[in-house]
């Protein structure tokens, strides 16, 4: 096994760098375009809107913070910030979708 | 492992003096004198938390809100909150003993970032700086908790200010448990595997997770009152189409680990100050080593409990009470293991251990009640009342404030190579043990009849229980202030205390006291399990023999 230090100095060609920087203005370009589209698709404009966001976070995340190049243990550590972001969701919209089910006098 | 002698009326390099301008400490990236920089600065907090818990205490000796207007009654208890737990309750543990303790312990030079070290106090003392200039400058009224619509529509008060405050703060903290948890994973020295590392250092790292996972998620939500408030854009107020129930979530998210961030630490203090003074391992090694991992991940599960009566849906409210029933199964663990480890041990009872046994107790009893709390039906009557104030007390003052004196005391003959007067010691532990009690257990009481927190009325027949209370508060205060002077009297008089004056295991105690700036001659290497008291019983020779030259000294 090589030590840990090799992939910390692993480098990355500016062309890649501009790349990505490149995609992310498209992207947010097409955020932008994508809010504009003709009639009331609120749905269709939220599921556009995020997707292109994770999608603009996943590429930060790989280039610019460099966890493509990093060691399974970075990776496993951007991987729990994920997981803890969807403990969060679940639990937090656990109570929204059940606010009807028990009912309680007085509260709505 | 071999300590320089040093020659008789030779001064031994250490890292205190290493340089001795004020530059030499301002700049320092020895994560020892970061300590210290840490020890200085949540001493001053703390008393002045301390000072705005007087107030409220004497505020509270009469059913009438006398002394204040309800307004600033307000301010009072919410910067004593705000102080207390953003600027030394999170911190103390971790950024004082933590970062003195964590190099030395996995043998290491330094931590892994030094420099992002001295970052996070520079970042500490800004949000500090803030936080205090808002105090003086109109002060914050909405509680600690930061609840919209108080803080985002009706607060006159400085809210953008403290918030940005305990942003900063936020973020000394996350340096710190990076720089704890890359030490931990890379700089161990050989021979120095997962399960021979001390418990302080388990504890150290479930912390660092904790903080690391859920501190950016406050900040953020601070953030989005504070642009609430200024631009008036709807997040959480329902006026502008928020929803103040999601603030709750978010808060809770972190605020609830947020306990086991103030908690956590304390634990590995007791896990190492317990097995020394009982002379033995410490019992189910693993089990408190996993304990700790379990109550950083379940700790994140049960955030809910803060909210049975605030608008959370009943289905939520069953579901949190259950996993908050299971988070206190592995703090028992470590109850029963740590007694479990006293038994049939030489017990010694040296100021650091009446702490322990203090904490013991005291973690008991504000654990059992928090069960109390989770239960829905009894928390529709306690909630919001000084019963739940009583319960967090236990737990952080009880908990957490001793197992830092507890450690503090401990360790300082490591950090300070002084030893610090046994007998006034002993002495202010039980009076800090005596004036808790007689503060917080009234407490319990009052909450159970209906006291309601965060008022200054309240019905004559209280009087009695608000009394003993407060003047339990000025024996606790006594308390506080003992250590104060013996310890800097120790600077200069205390007896030298030599590497290991506890005849205490594990790495810190076998380098000098005070260490060298670069803590170890030269790099050790572990060859045994931690906690070998058994193993060395000529250690008790160690220990009797270097108090024999600490009373001649
Ligand atoms: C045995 C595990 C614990 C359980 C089951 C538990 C349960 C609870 C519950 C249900 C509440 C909400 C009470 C209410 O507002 O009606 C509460 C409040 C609180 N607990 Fe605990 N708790 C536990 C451990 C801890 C620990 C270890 C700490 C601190 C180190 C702590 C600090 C607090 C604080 C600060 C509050 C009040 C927050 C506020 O509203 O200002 N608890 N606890
Ligand atoms: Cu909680």
């Amino acid at each position: 096994m090589t030590n840990g230090h090799d992939t910390h100095s692993h480098i990355v060609p500016v062309k890649v760098y501009l790349l990505v920087y490149v995609t992310l203005l498209v992207l947010l370009v097409a955020t932008v375009g994508a809010a504009y589209l003709p009639g009331h698709h609120t749905l269709l404009n939220n599921v556009i809107a995020l997707t292109i966001a994770v999608v603009k976070a996943v590429l930060v995340m790989l280039y610019f913070m460099h966890v493509r190049y990093s060691t399974r243990l970075t990776w496993l550590w951007a991987s729990a910030g994920f997981f803890w972001l969807v403990i969060m969701f679940i639990l937090t919209l656990g109570d929204y979708f059940t606010r009807h089910w028990v009912p309680v006098l007085g509260w709505e | 492992m071999s300590v320089a002698v040093a020659k008789p009326g030779e001064v031994k390099h250490n890292y205190l003096n290493a340089g001795d301008t004020v530059l030499s400490w301002l700049l320092t990236t020895d994560h020892k004198r970061i300590a210290v920089l840490y020890l200085v600065s949540v001493t001053l907090f703390f008393a002045v938390g301390g000072l705005l818990a007087l107030l409220i205490r004497l505020e509270l000796l009469t059913p009438q809100g006398d002394l204040m207007t309800s307004e600033n009654y307000n301010r009072v208890f919410t910067m004593h909150g705000v102080v207390m737990i953003f600027l030394f309750l999170i911190p103390a543990i971790p950024a004082v003993l933590g970062n003195f303790l964590v190099p030395l312990m996995v043998g290491a030079r330094d931590l892994a970032f030094p420099r992002l070290n001295l970052a996070s106090w520079y970042v500490y003392m800004a949000g500090g700086l803030i936080a205090t200039w808002a105090m003086v400058n109109g002060g914050v009224d909405t509680g600690w908790t930061f609840y919209p619509p108080y803080s985002s529509s009706y607060s006159t008060s400085q809210v953008t200010l403290t918030i940005i405050g305990a942003f900063l703060i936020g973020f000394s903290s996350i340096f710190t448990g990076i720089n704890f948890i890359v030490t931990i994973h890379k700089m161990r020295a050989p021979g120095l595997t997962w399960f021979r590392l001390p418990l302080f250092i388990w504890a150290h790292y479930a912390t660092s997770v904790i903080i690391v996972l859920g501190t950016p998620v406050v900040a953020i939500t601070l953030l989005l009152v504070a642009v609430e408030r200024v631009f008036r854009l709807g997040i959480f107020d329902p006026a502008l189409g928020g929803d103040p129930i999601l603030f709750q979530h978010l808060f809770w998210f972190y605020s609830h680990p947020a306990v086991y961030i103030m908690i956590l630490p304390a634990m590995g203090v007791i896990s190492e100050v317990v097995a020394c003074f009982s002379r033995k391992r410490v019992f189910g090694y693993h089990f408190v080593a996993f304990s700790s991992v379990a109550i950083a991940v379940i700790g994140f599960l049960v955030w809910g409990h803060h909210m049975f009566t605030t608008g959370q849906s009943v289905y939520a409210g069953m579901v949190f009470s259950l996993l908050s029933f299971l988070v206190a199964v592995p703090s028992a663990v470590k109850v029963f293991n740590w007694t479990a480890t006293m038994y049939k041990g030489h017990i010694e009872f040296r100021a650091p251990m009446l702490y322990v046994m203090g904490f013991l107790g005291l973690f008991v009893i504000g654990g059992l009640t928090g069960l109390f709390l989770a239960s829905l039906a009894t928390d529709i009557h306690l909630q919001d009342t000084y019963f739940v104030v009583a319960h967090f007390h236990y737990i952080m003052v009880g908990g957490t404030i001793f197992g830092y004196l507890a450690g503090l005391h401990f360790w300082w003959p490591k950090m300070t190579g002084r030893m610090y007067p046994e007998g006034i010691a002993k002495l202010a532990a039980l009076i800090i043990f005596a004036g808790f009690n007689l503060t917080f257990l009234p407490q319990f009481v009052l909450g159970y009849l209906g006291m309601p927190r965060r008022y200054h009325w309240y019905p004559e027949e209280w009087q009695m229980l608000h009394v003993m209370s407060s003047a339990g508060a000025a024996l606790l205060g006594i308390g506080y202030i003992l250590p104060i002077f013996y310890l800097l009297w120790s600077l200069r008089n205390g007896a030298i205390a030599g590497p290991n004056p506890w005849g205490a295991t594990g790495l810190e105690w076998k380098t000098d006291s005070p260490p060298i700036t670069h803590n170890f001659e030269e790099t050790p290497i572990v060859t045994e399990e931690p906690y070998a008291y058994e193993n060395h019983h000529h250690q008790e020779e160690v220990a009797s023999g270097t108090g024999a030259s600490a009373a001649e000294g």
